[in-house]
């Protein structure tokens, strides 16, 4: 297909995104104390694993059903106050948002994504000093994959959440260096 | 000892030498900026130094080709307007920006959210980590958001930023310019960048512009200004279109 139009540069998120692009339950993509909620957490480091606390991760997956229509209502907003009002807590939007903390620390509360194959959550981070934002995937299972398949060992263990306990499962994301976290480009 | 701006001029400098002088010999044109661009000091650590691992866009299985989509629950009807957020009128030069989101087909992007963020007139951000001595705004936040309509279009209502200093190198200043963030129909063409306003004298001393080393792309994001879009007695009006790169599933449903 002819491409026609030159797209529209990226260009860094910036230091001062906090006030504008986080939202009140932008981790909580599952519905409020829904028993098969899982947690997605770790840490975003730099190339001296310093921690990063200015970066914005964004998460995108297919619902526990497989489906990947997604649905509005991640920022549901009062019209009265003009303020948030959360998640209607029914609709499963599969969009998460959230900002790293002093410690470069996230967490993601959500439903096991269906897709076909390894399920996986989509991820896109964003960060002061990252000119053009990265993308990689936290597979929350280990296994035959295309992308998985084609990588070396090493550098596959960066692709893949380590279950902890209580369907807990921890993804970090080293943007430089030892164990450089494997970044995609979609073609 | 603290860089100084010659210092992160001949840097700039050799890195724009350097891609004129690889396109002149035929390179392809960077669309994007690198991530790894050393004269924006916060870039050095935060990049990765590993080649990106290609995706084949064409499996449909592809999560990444569709993505989050909004409707109007998400936007209250003050969002497109950053001027009417609060009590009085924030101080500035009131201006108009919109334009069309669009596809690299020249598709409209329809329904989409669009999320703006900008210092105030005096260059100062709402946010607590911002320590410019210029002064906060008691009326003015610098947060927008709205819908993309049936064409594309978008339009939001605010005041002119300022330009602000920043601490990259000794007298570092960023030209005025509004933060964007923007979802395509995939999850591959998401796209947070900055639009700037035409002529800025600060423009060749501000190492994020200059990032994009491809001249034509950094004019992409500069705006136009453009009287029919300025209002009477109102505002000042500024266009601004939006191209969206990557693949999507449309690519593959329309015959790839
Ligand atoms: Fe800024």
């Amino acid at each position: 297909m002819s491409e026609t139009l030159l797209p529209t540069p990226s260009h860094t998120v910036g230091p001062f995104y906090g006030y504008a692009l986080p939202f009140p339950e932008g981790e909580q993509v599952a519905p409020k104390g829904h028993p098969d909620t899982i947690a997605l957490h770790g840490y975003v480091l730099d190339g001296e694993g310093n921690p990063v606390p200015d970066a914005i991760l964004e998460f995108w997956q297919a619902g526990p059903d497989g489906s990947l229509k997604g649905a509005p209502g991640s920022l549901r907003r009062d019209p009265v106050t003009g303020g948030f009002l959360g998640r209607n807590g029914i609709d499963f939007t599969g969009f998460g948002r959230v900002a790293t903390d002093a410690d470069g620390h996230y967490a993601l509360y959500t439903l096991p994504p269906g897709n076909a194959g390894l399920p996986y959550i989509s991820v896109c981070v964003f960060a002061r000093g990252l000119l053009h934002h990265l993308y990689t995937r936290a597979y929350l299972t280990d296994g035959a994959d295309p992308l998985l398949d084609a990588l070396s060992a090493d550098r596959r263990a960066t692709l893949v959440a380590a279950e902890e306990q209580n369907r807990t499962y921890r993804f970090d994301i080293r943007l430089q260096g030892e164990g450089e976290t494997v970044f995609l480009e979609f073609q | 000892m603290a860089l100084t701006q010659s210092d992160i001029d001949v840097e700039v400098n050799d890195l724009q030498t350097a891609y004129d002088k690889a396109r002149a010999a035929g390179a392809p044109a960077q669309n994007h900026p690198p991530r790894d661009y050393a004269p924006y000091r916060s870039s050095v650590l935060r990049h990765p130094k590993q080649p990106l691992v290609a995706v084949n866009g064409g499996d449909p299985e592809t999560i990444e080709l569709s993505g989050p989509v909004f409707g109007p629950t998400d936007i209250t009807d003050t969002d497109n307007d950053l001027t009417i957020q609060h009590q009085g009128e924030p101080l500035g030069e009131r201006i108009t920006v919109s334009g069309r989101l669009l596809d690299r087909d020249g598709r409209p992007v329809r329904g989409q959210l669009v999320e703006i963020w900008q210092a105030n007139a005096s260059g100062r951000y709402a946010h607590l980590r911002d320590q410019h001595p210029a002064p906060l705004d008691p009326n003015f936040t610098g947060v927008g958001r709205t819908l993309t309509d049936d064409e594309g279009r978008y339009a939001f209502t605010t005041i002119k930023p300022g330009a602000y200093p920043w601490r990259n190198h000794t007298n570092a200043w960023r030209p005025a310019h509004i933060h964007f963030s923007l979802f395509g129909t995939a999850f591959t063409q998401r796209l947070v960048t900055q639009m700037y306003f035409p002529n800025d004298p600060l423009f060749r001393y501000d190492p994020i512009l200059r990032s994009v080393t491809d001249e034509s792309a950094r004019d992409r994001l500069v705006a136009t200004y453009n009287h029919d879009l300025s209002q009477p007695e109102f505002s000042l009006g500024y266009e601004w279109d939006i191209v969206l790169d990557g693949p999507s599933a449309t690519w593959i449903e329309e015959g790839r």
